[in-house]
């Protein structure tokens, strides 16, 4: 039995040297509460650890009531953000804990199959969890059948819709849902989508109960969070944190620059905070005020030598590349807000008119979307405008800082593909 | 009791953008609901018109026939809560 404060909870072991079955059994105990899963899902207050932070139980409650004997559950660890690595660290070191979970909400949800989602862009991961599945498949075997399923890595193939499409249809492209909550179908079949990291968590609580979970975190936002660490850190890593833990001590336990300029928190679709507010709890209730969320878990930090602008525009000109463009306001939308950061971030004689369009531009693309792809970047956008609000001063008076032409970035940006080139299927 | 019906409620025009072509007829349809973007995309009146406004009613429902590619759809709100499932 793990104690209710030990730490870590979700990280326990060498990510790359992912735990066999005994050696999962030895650390986690292994039996499972067999009555009222749900109820005690419920007063865990767990809540997803993708992005969108929404209560889990209230989810799996959802599916449980759908009628129809065929149920799927996903457990999404495609890691769409190109700062973050905590899937794929998670199921580098506890793969079991991810697939405990998956077969606690299939036994809530009332599901015969499970479907583990990994990008086939990250081989070693597909592998580790290939090894995880061919273990459990030599057990005596109760319980839903767990199958792999490896998209390709796109930035919006992490999206519950467009997985779930991927699945249904090879394609990663999300769906209009016009009324919420929406149920997402395999099919005609029901099915229950939960990030890795959450599933690992649902792992947890399946065995030591509600009350345990909330030994750790706060009344609001109990447990831990797996937290990616990129830019100016020592080397990109993953920590686990408590939730409400001080921004700054998360900073000194992944050797980031203790004064940075801003951090960018939550993933490409999250928010800049300054880099005033290191006392800041790390859990949404306190960020919120400040625009920001914990999100996917991201936080890349931006040193004072770095630009915001240059940054901002770097991550946007890449997520409007990744935009699926089946919708004009997002298609046309993204690279016009790119365009417009360009001249911001190098600072053109049309750095003034181009600030005006930004900021009228993101108020037109905003909502229009069928998924909060072009939502996340305006959000980002925004608070980058209110952030970096000096410097943008600055660049509009063609007065750029020196980080803006320096060669050294900050934010993780891939390559840009040509739009031809973009594998969706 | 209550054998009058009475128009109480709104709607809000709603469009699907995986659909939505742009550079469509919705806006000069029904221009009381729906400007264009730069991109030539319909931006959509957000605020619900009450079902007692019969002529914006009928231009919603040009729209809706309009649209070539279907992508239109007129959504019912009740007074107090969200919108009315059918
Ligand atoms: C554009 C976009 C990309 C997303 N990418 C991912 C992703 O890569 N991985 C993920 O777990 N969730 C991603 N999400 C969130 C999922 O849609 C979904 O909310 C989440 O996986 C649900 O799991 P949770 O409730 O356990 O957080 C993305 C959302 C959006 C709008
Ligand atoms: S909003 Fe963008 S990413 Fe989302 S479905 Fe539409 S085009 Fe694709
Ligand atoms: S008429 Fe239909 S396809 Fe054309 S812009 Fe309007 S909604 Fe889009």
């Amino acid at each position: 039995m793990m104690d209710a404060t030990q730490m870590p909870r979700l990280l326990h072991g060498t990510p790359g040297t992912p735990h066999t079955l005994d050696q999962h059994e030895a650390v986690y105990h292994s039996t499972f509460r067999t009555s009222s899963l749900l109820d005690e899902l419920s007063r865990s207050g767990l809540t997803g650890r993708g992005g969108a932070a929404f209560p889990t139980a209230k989810k799996a409650l959802l599916i449980r009531e759908q009628r129809g004997h065929r149920k799927y559950v996903v457990v999404n660890a495609m890691e769409g953000e190109p700062a973050s690595h905590k899937d794929r660290t998670l199921l580098s070191t506890n793969p079991h804990l991810v697939l405990d979970g998956a077969e606690i909400l299939a036994s809530i949800v009332g599901a015969q199959r499970v479907a583990i989602t990994v990008a086939r862009d990250n081989p070693l991961v597909v592998n580790h969890v290939k090894r995880a599945l061919h273990e459990r498949e030599r057990r005596s075997k109760r319980g839903p059948e767990l199958e792999l399923h490896t998209p390709p890595w796109r930035y919006v193939a992490g999206e519950e819709s467009a997985l779930v499409h991927w699945l249904d249809d090879n394609e990663s492209l999300p769906q209009y849902r016009p009324r919420r909550p929406h149920v997402l179908r395999i099919g005609r079949d029901p099915v229950l989508l939960d990030n890795a990291e959450t599933c690992a968590n649902v792992g947890l609580i399946g065995r030591y109960g509600a009350q345990w979970f909330r030994g750790l975190g706060d009344e609001a936002t109990p447990g831990t969070q797996l937290v990616s660490l990129t830019g100016a850190v020592a080397q990109p890593t993953v920590v686990e944190v408590v939730l409400g833990t001080p921004l700054r001590q998360i900073l000194a336990a992944a050797g980031a620059d203790p004064s940075p300029q801003a951090l960018l928190l939550g993933g490409y679709g999250g928010a800049w905070l300054s880099g005033e507010y290191l006392d800041t709890p790390y859990d949404n209730a306190s960020l919120k005020p400040l625009g920001a969320a914990v999100g996917a878990g991201v936080i890349v930090v931006l040193p004072r030598q770095g630009c915001g602008v240059v940054e901002t525009h770097r991550v946007v000109r890449w997520m409007a590349n990744e935009s699926a463009r089946q919708c004009g306001p997002c298609a046309f939308g993204l690279p016009a807000l790119a365009e417009d950061l360009a001249h911001l971030a190098h600072a053109t004689r049309d750095a003034s008119p181009a600030l005006g369009r930004l900021i009228d531009r993101a108020g037109v693309i905003e909502g229009r979307g069928a998924c909060h792809h072009p939502d996340g970047v305006v959000r980002f956008v925004r608070s980058a405008l209110n952030v970096f609000r000096d410097d943008l001063a600055h660049h509009v008076a063609g007065n750029a800082c020196t980080g803006a032409t320096s060669p050294t970035h900050y934010a993780t940006v891939p390559t840009i593909e040509r739009a031809e080139e973009l594998i969706w299927e | 009791m209550g054998v009058v019906r009475r128009r109480s409620g709104g709607f809000v025009l709603k469009v699907n953008p995986i659909l939505c072509d742009g550079y469509g007829h919705c806006h000069e349809l029904a221009p009381e609901l729906v400007t264009m973007d730069e991109w030539g995309y319909p931006i959509i009146k957000a605020e619900v018109t009450p079902l007692s406004d019969l002529a914006t009613l009928e231009s919603a429902r040009y729209a809706v026939r309009g649209c070539p590619r279907q992508a239109l759809r007129v959504e019912r709100v009740s007074d107090d809560a969200g919108p009315i499932r059918r």
